[in-house]
């Protein structure tokens, strides 16, 4: 985009790079905040349906759908309230701690082939550490507010988010193994075309090895079954019993946007990215396959696709959440680390043993090739090296290629 | 109308000569360095951690900018991330009224300036004294490091190895990693070893109740476990 404005405006350089840094920025900060309304509307729908009841109804018509702004409002006009024994700076700091860890980790995450804020070479990776700072904000929160609950709520989300970043590394390996990237945009590349060329459905243990990044990706944003953070029939509201109006709502936005993006995350590793679960854009001869010369037209329906896939994801979090009970903590910490972990182990050599011995699938040549996608280290390089597109056992081979283009 | 555009943005014009990539790199290592000396001053320990984050996330806000965002998510990943919140864990599951406030003596306030200020003379004089630093102007920004990293573990070095012989098969960094990982583990199990909670187990009514004539056998359960529990307070 900052190409085109330089080219066909005449913009100087700078001054493109930087617009087109803002639109980004807004972009990213209107999915966060847009997708919170409609999320918190749909939560509430969704729990008045499964409790056999109505919902909000009024507000804005029939279906209550203007509730979350209305409440949006009356948040912004509530007191800002701090406890008398509070810690004033860090109190107010904490809900953009959390806020800004999870605007950040959206920097790196690919909506479709050029749509992404940052292209990482190590996009996974960022998103990993970045969503881990999010308990950061939390642990603030709960020491500064100096309250028994809020404290008690904060130990507890540490405890459950440190041990789960175990099974959830664990679990994001996988695709990067099959790909041979951490780069997200090659790892949806690679799962172009049809709905089997998609990781979850690479082989058995991708399959299973989903339903736990999944499982451990609710535990890693506090929904139930494992709000333990917030629990509030034991804690009140745990680390946010002392929040009222804006900032209150800043820890919403920040669950609501990491719900979103594990979720998203989700359907970039295992679940095809932006690629539909049939290649409409191909079979209609709109692209040749390969996203490359894709028109705008394609990209918006790619972007299409992640939303729809991550708002899935969220969906049945919410599903999970009014229908489970909450787990006690030492059943959190049993399934993280009695359950989850060995089971994520265990697929993740299962997955390395299958690329070495049946790199094609079960049936030779069924798989669908995708398109060859070049990494973006290559691509100063000026050469022609596949790099990325080989089984693992093939390694060695294609690093010698490397090695002798390097020369 | 590409002209009206620039006539309307002429008032910007005078940031187009701004070097950004020094401004931004100035601003970071300003973050760094400050909160890294308010870490020192400030006597509240959770804010010395909050300060300690900041300085740290500078820095790898440092390694983004000069283009090894690997090095960069890894000092987010193993510093900011990990290390703090077990830091702040730690802090606040220890942190009784003695801790929260610390002072520092003065005479170890002047014993740690003398400390510090020869560490820094001495980076300061091995940093200068590097050749290829002092040229001005800034190198060129190399490739992006995740796969040729990945490359090296394996034995397979894009970069050459230090006599410049690119296409002889060089030896990996694949036998030094996996004797630091698991010594790292070692340490792990001696640490949870050392953490386990030893005391026996007060069993719970329930137990009583259904059992009375035996006593509840002592059950060790996993370390993590009853070890988190202690901790939180919660479920026992």
């Amino acid at each position: 985009m900052a190409e085109f404005l330089i080219e066909t405006i005449g913009l100087p350089s700078w001054l493109a790079w930087t617009a087109v840094a803002a639109v980004a920025a807004f972009l990213i900060l209107n999915v966060i905040a847009g997708g919170a309304l409609v999320f918190i509307w749909a939560e509430r729908k969704i729990a008045a349906r499964i409790q056999d009841r109505l919902g909000p109804t009024r507000t804005g018509g029939r279906f209550g759908w203007l509730q979350s702004l209305a409440d949006g409002i009356k948040l912004l006009a509530k007191e800002d309230l701090m406890p008398d024994g509070a810690d004033g700076m860090l109190f107010r700091l904490a809900p953009y701690v959390s806020f800004c860890a999870s605007f950040c980790a959206f920097i790196a995450l690919p909506f479709a082939f050029d749509v992404v804020g940052l292209r990482l070479n190590v996009g996974v990776f960022f998103v990993v550490a970045v969503l881990g700072l999010e308990v950061f904000g939390v642990i603030l929160a709960g020491y500064a507010s100096a309250s028994k609950w809020s404290l008690f709520g904060a130990m507890r989300e540490a405890a459950q988010v440190v041990s789960y970043e175990v099974p959830l590394g664990m679990c994001v390996v996988v695709p990067v193994m099959l790909a041979g990237s951490m780069d997200l945009v090659t790892i949806a590349e690679k799962q172009a075309g049809w709905l089997t060329n998609w990781y979850i459905f690479h082989d058995p243990f991708t399959f299973v090895i989903f339903w736990v990044y999944y499982t451990c990706a609710v535990a890693s944003v506090n929904r139930a079954p494992f709000d333990l953070a917030e629990a509030e029939s034991e804690l009140v509201a745990g680390f946010h019993t002392e929040y009222s109006g804006l900032r209150w709502s800043f820890f919403f936005m920040a669950e609501y946007g990491s719900m979103f993006l594990v979720s998203a995350l989700a359907a970039v590793l295992f679940l095809g990215g932006w690629n539909g679960p049939v290649p409409i854009a191909s079979l209609l001869g709109w692209s040749d396959g390969s996203s490359l010369s894709a028109p705008y037209a394609v990209r918006l329906l790619g972007c299409a696709n992640l939303m729809g896939k991550a708002t899935a994801g969220v969906l049945v979090m919410m599903w999970i959440r009014w229908t489970l009970p909450r787990l006690r903590i030492d059943q959190v910490m049993t399934t993280c680390l009695k359950y989850c972990t060995p089971i994520a182990a265990l697929m993740f050599a299962g997955v390395m043993l299958w690329q070495l011995f049946l790199p094609g699938g079960l049936v030779p040549g069924s798989r669908h090739q995708a398109a060859a996608v070049r990494e973006a280290w290559l691509e100063g390089r000026g050469d022609r090296v596949p790099s990325t597109n080989v089984p693992l056992g093939v390694v060695p081979a294609t690093s010698r290629q490397v090695v002798g283009v390097s020369q | 109308m590409t002209e009206c555009l620039l006539a309307a943005t002429t008032w910007l014009l005078p940031f187009a000569a701004i070097d950004w990539h020094g401004l931004f790199f100035l601003l970071f290592a300003a973050i760094a360095c400050g909160a890294a000396i308010m870490v020192v001053l400030t006597d509240n320990v959770v804010r010395m951690a909050l300060h300690l984050v900041l300085s740290l996330g500078a820095t790898a806000g440092l390694f983004f900018l000069a283009g090894s965002e690997f090095v960069g998510a890894m000092q987010l990943m193993i510093y900011v991330g990990g290390t703090l919140v077990l830091l702040v864990f730690g802090v606040m599951l220890t942190a009784q009224t003695q801790l929260v406030s610390l002072r520092t003596p003065a005479a170890d306030r002047v014993l740690a300036g003398i400390l510090a200020a020869a560490l820094f003379a001495v980076l300061v004089q091995s940093a200068v004294s590097v050749e290829a630093w002092r040229r001005p102007g800034r190198a060129e920004v190399s490739a992006p490091t995740a796969t040729p990293l990945g490359m090296a573990l394996l034995g397979v070095r894009v970069d050459g190895d230090a006599a410049g012989h690119e296409s002889r098969p060089l030896s990996g960094y694949l036998l030094p990693f996996e004797i630091v990982s698991v010594h790292l583990l070692v340490v792990l199990i001696g640490a949870a070893y050392l953490a386990r909670a030893k005391r026996r187990r007060t069993p719970r009514a329930v137990e009583l109740v259904a059992s009375v004539d035996p006593p509840p056998p002592v059950q060790t359960r996993s370390e993590a476990g009853e070890s988190a529990s202690v901790l939180v307070g919660g479920g026992r």
